[in-house]
This record gives C-alpha cells, structure tokens and sequence, in this order.
C-alpha cells in the first residue's frame, strides 16, 4: 500500500519531498498537475496526501472538496497535508487536517508526516 | 426670512468681536436693539440662532451691514473640523462645541487644522490602496509565489546535502542541478522585482486616472463626490464621463427589457430580437449582469489596442492596465470590424471562457472627420469541468504568463527564468 501520494507541480520540491520521506522508509509516488489528482488519489488510495494548493488546472482546495465529499467515506476521510506558499494565517484551509507553510525544514515536514502517518 | 438652528452659529461671535471693537457694553447695545442684556449674552456666545430682523437691528447698532455681520455661513469648515476631530485618537478629545468658536477667532488656524486633515485622510487612503495593490497586484504575486516556491526548493535540498548520511550519486548529481536551477531562477525573479518596484517610483503617481476608475465601478460606482476611489479631477471626470454613457445606454435599452430577453445565450440573437447594436447589448448585458450572463465580464479598447475599460470576471487573467495579451480575441475583432467572432479562450489556470469580441468604427465629426475605432470583448465563464475544449490559449500578459512555447510572446516571462 502507498503510504503517501504528493501533489505538487514544483518539480524540483516534489523530488526533494520523496527522497526525504523515502529515506525515512514511506513509500512515496508523486503527481505533477492538479488535472487528474483526484483520480491518481482514488487509484493509489495513499495513507496521507500531500497537497499543495496552488497547482495548475484544478487547485488543491478544489482537489481537497472533491476528495471529501468522495462517496467512499474511508477515502474521503484521507488525511491531507496541505502545502501553501501563502503562510498559514492567510489561509483558512477548515478541511485539511493539516497545513505547512513554504518554505519549510525538513526536520518538521518529517515530524508532521510521522505524526499524521501514526 | 427663516432661520435654521445653527445656520448663524457665527454671526454671535461677529457680534461680540464688533461690540468689543467699538468698546461698547453689552448692556448697552442690548437695550438699543430692545432684547435682554442675558439674550445678547447667549447670542454672543453661539448658544442662541439669531433672526435675520435681529440680526439687521444689531447691524445698526453696531453700525455695520446686516450682511457684513450674517456672512460666511462657514457650515462646511465647521463640519471639517468636526470630522477631523473625530478621526484623532480615542485619547484625544477636541472642544467639540468650540469648533465655530474656533474658526471664528482663528480662521488661519482653523483652515491649517483642515488642510492638515485633509493631507492625512489623502495620505491614508493612498496607504491602503497601495497595501491593497501589494497584496492584490497579479504580478506581483505570480513573482512573490514564484520566489517561494524556488526557496523552499533549495532551502529542502541543500538541507538535504548538508543533512549527511547516504545520498546515491545519481541523486546527489540531481540535486546539484536542482540547486543550480532554482538560484538562477530565484535571482532572475528576484531582479524582475526589483525593477518591477523601482518602476512604482519612476511612475510617480501610481495610479492612474482609468485605475481610479476602475476601483470605483468596482466598490459599486457610488456618488463620483464622495468616492474617495476617484482622487484625480481626470478620474472624476472620466466617472462622470461614464455614468452619462450608461444613464442614455439604459434608456436606450432599459433593465427590463435586457433581463426578458437574457434567457437566449446568444447576444447576437438577442440584440436582433431587441432591435439594438450587438455592442451596446454587450455593453449592457456585462453592466447588468441579468440571469445567464452573471458573471459577465467586459474589456474595450480603442483602435490603438489600449484597454479604455476594464470590467474583471472572476478567473479571467487581467495583469495591470497597459498590459495584455495579444491573444485576446479583443485585438482580433479590430481587424475585422462589424463582425463578430466567438471564441472559447483558455486561462492559463485551466479556466475557460466564452468570449464575444466585435469593433465598430465611428466618424463622430462627420463624413470629414478621423474614423474611430473601438472593441469590445464580453467575458462569460464556462463551469468548471464542462465537456468541450478551447479554441484559444491565452495568458495575462507575456512577464507573467507561463506559456513558453507562445508564438505571440514579445518578452521572456519571469516564470520561465529556470
């Protein structure tokens, strides 16, 4: 089972995002577009979602309602970690379960995702 | 003649200034104008209005015209001093009552005290409309985003490198190059920035007239004198300008007629059925915004392609006035007047919109006058995810548009620095 699927369009940031999460033993696949997330969520049905909020086509707050109001209740409940370039105190983000703001250290993306994935 | 509480708050302390000036007793001039010397007082000190047939038996015994004493009804310096004290601090509290008093004895002072206020409300709203461009201007965060994102890559990655531990060669080698392309995307971005602000300087005022314009019609269009939008005469001018044009487009094509006749999609349709121009039908349809056109948006231009309205809808990618995309179907219908051409565009978001752009030409100055040009664009916004695809792909404008392979492009784009 996939442990965590990142989408982020940033592809230097999602690559950097896998190697840390790997080395740390998740299994990580990534998605580049908000095009077509919501199917690459429903397909790998991950343990934890990655999600960045500003991506091209469909944005993550978009990919994120989809997701929750998903008919298959055990997937719309997937956790979510929202990424946003905005800063935390200006977006309201009341569906994810949690948000990181970049840019961030390695040491809390990894205690954020050990919290979420335990 | 009437006489309204306050309307000769003034004239008391005129009177009182003009009977210490000739060194006369109250008492005295009371009885020769045949009121109390008690009555006086409190005219004298603004607690009573005075009648003009008062005001005229005063006069003549001070020996002075009526008018002389009753004039400069000062009722609007007053409220401005009024207004400026109640924008000081909390901590601060003005002789509210005192403020004709003031400006009575102290005209000079009274009038600094306004200019002063003025200058900080001026100087206050060009505050917020600066912080409002700051965080609403598209350039400048596409650029702000831009930045972050290629900070967070290298700040990952070189933590990455500088964490230690085991790093295969071939990730270590696509790192370096990660590291490499984001510091040359970040210094290019971060110059485009710099010279992006120095621009605010150079320009001087930041904001033009159409800029002014357009902040009012967006806060509603309310009245052109109490906008405070609308800080330039020009602006004020062009406000007038437009809503003239509107008050004889609506009587020309009026509200109910346009929203019983909304229900076809097509406004070519439409306006033969109404028997009007398709342009003004546009023009109408992106001001009323009836049932099917809600989220109708509007862009004109003149015949040198200069954008003289812009009426945003939401998703559609307006960078700042003077700018634009040489796509935009806008410039297309000015080489070919009198027709119009429908397109279905494509954000660079993804967003659709279904555009109706048409120019017409005019001799406003008769057969040997110059001929004019000018097009309009109506913007409608497709649902998200509806089925069908664009025939266009545009951008805001070529510095911030993504769009790398564009055969229109006339500059690089900061977003394609990398």
């Amino acid at each position: 089972m996939l442990d965590i699927l990142m989408i982020e369009d940033e592809p230097n940031i999602a690559e950097a995002v896998q190697f840390i999460l790997t080395r740390e033993g998740w299994r990580v696949a990534l998605h580049g577009d908000g095009l077509g997330g919501i199917e690459a969520i429903r397909g790998a049905k991950p343990r934890l979602v990655i999600l960045d909020v500003m991506l091209p086509h469909r944005s993550g707050t978009e990919i994120l309602a989809e997701l929750r109001g998903d008919h298959d209740a055990s997937l719309a409940a997937t956790p979510v970690l929202m990424l946003t370039a905005r800063g935390q105190a200006t977006l309201a983000l009341p569906q994810a379960d949690a948000v990181l703001a970049k840019p961030f250290a390695n040491d809390d993306l990894r205690a954020m995702v050990r919290r979420m994935l335990n | 003649m009437t006489h309204r509480p306050g309307s000769r708050i003034l004239t008391g302390t005129r009177i009182r200034e003009r009977r210490l000036a000739l060194s006369r007793r109250q008492a005295d001039v009371a009885r020769a104008a045949g009121i109390s010397a008690a009555y006086l007082n409190l005219i004298e000190h603004n607690r009573r209005p005075v009648g003009d047939h008062l005001v005229t038996r005063l006069a003549a015994v001070l020996d002075v015209s009526a008018a002389e004493l009753a004039e400069g009804r000062e009722e609007s310096q007053i409220a401005a001093l009024r207004e400026a004290a109640v924008r000081l601090p909390d901590d601060v509290s003005p002789e509210l009552d005192q403020a004709p008093e003031l400006l009575a004895r102290f005209p000079g002072w009274a009038a600094a005290l306004i200019a002063a206020a003025r200058r900080a409300d001026a100087l206050e709203r060009q505050l917020v409309t600066l912080s409002d461009r700051m965080t609403q201007d598209p350039y400048l965060l596409t650029t702000l985003h831009e930045v972050l994102s290629a900070v967070t890559s290298v700040r990952s990655t070189a933590s990455i490198l500088a964490e230690g531990g085991e790093i295969p060669p071939d990730w270590r080698d696509r790192f370096h190059a990660n590291l490499d392309a984001d510091s040359l995307r970040l210094s290019g971005t971060a110059q485009a920035l710099v010279a992006y602000l120095d621009s605010f300087d150079t320009q001087g005022a930041i904001f033009t007239p159409q800029e002014e314009v357009e902040a009012w019609l967006a806060a509603g269009a309310p009245p052109v004198r109490d906008s405070a939008d609308l800080a330039s005469d020009a602006a004020r001018a062009m406000a007038r300008a437009h809503l003239l044009r509107m008050e004889e487009e609506r009587a020309a094509l009026p509200d109910a007629l346009l929203a019983e006749a909304s229900g076809d999609p097509d406004p070519l349709r439409m306006a033969d059925r109404l028997g009007q121009p398709l342009d003004r039908v546009m023009r109408r349809l992106a001001v009323l915004k009836p049932p099917g056109y809600e989220g109708a948006g509007l862009l004109v231009c003149d015949g040198s392609g200069a954008l003289t309205l812009r009426r945003p809808t939401a998703g559609f990618p307006l960078p700042r006035p003077g700018d634009a995309c040489p796509l935009w179907p806008l410039f297309q219908a000015l080489a070919t007047p009198q027709t119009a051409i429908a397109n279905v565009v494509e954000a660079p978001s993804g967003r659709r919109f279904r555009t109706l752009s048409l120019a017409t030409r005019h001799q406003p100055l008769g057969t040997d006058g110059p001929l004019l040009t000018r097009a309009q664009m109506l913007i409608l916004p497709e649902e998200r995810g509806s089925p069908g695809r664009a025939d266009l792909l545009i951008g805001p404008a070529c510095r911030i548009c993504p769009r790398a392979e564009c055969p229109a492009r006339r500059e690089p784009s900061i977003l394609l620095t990398a």
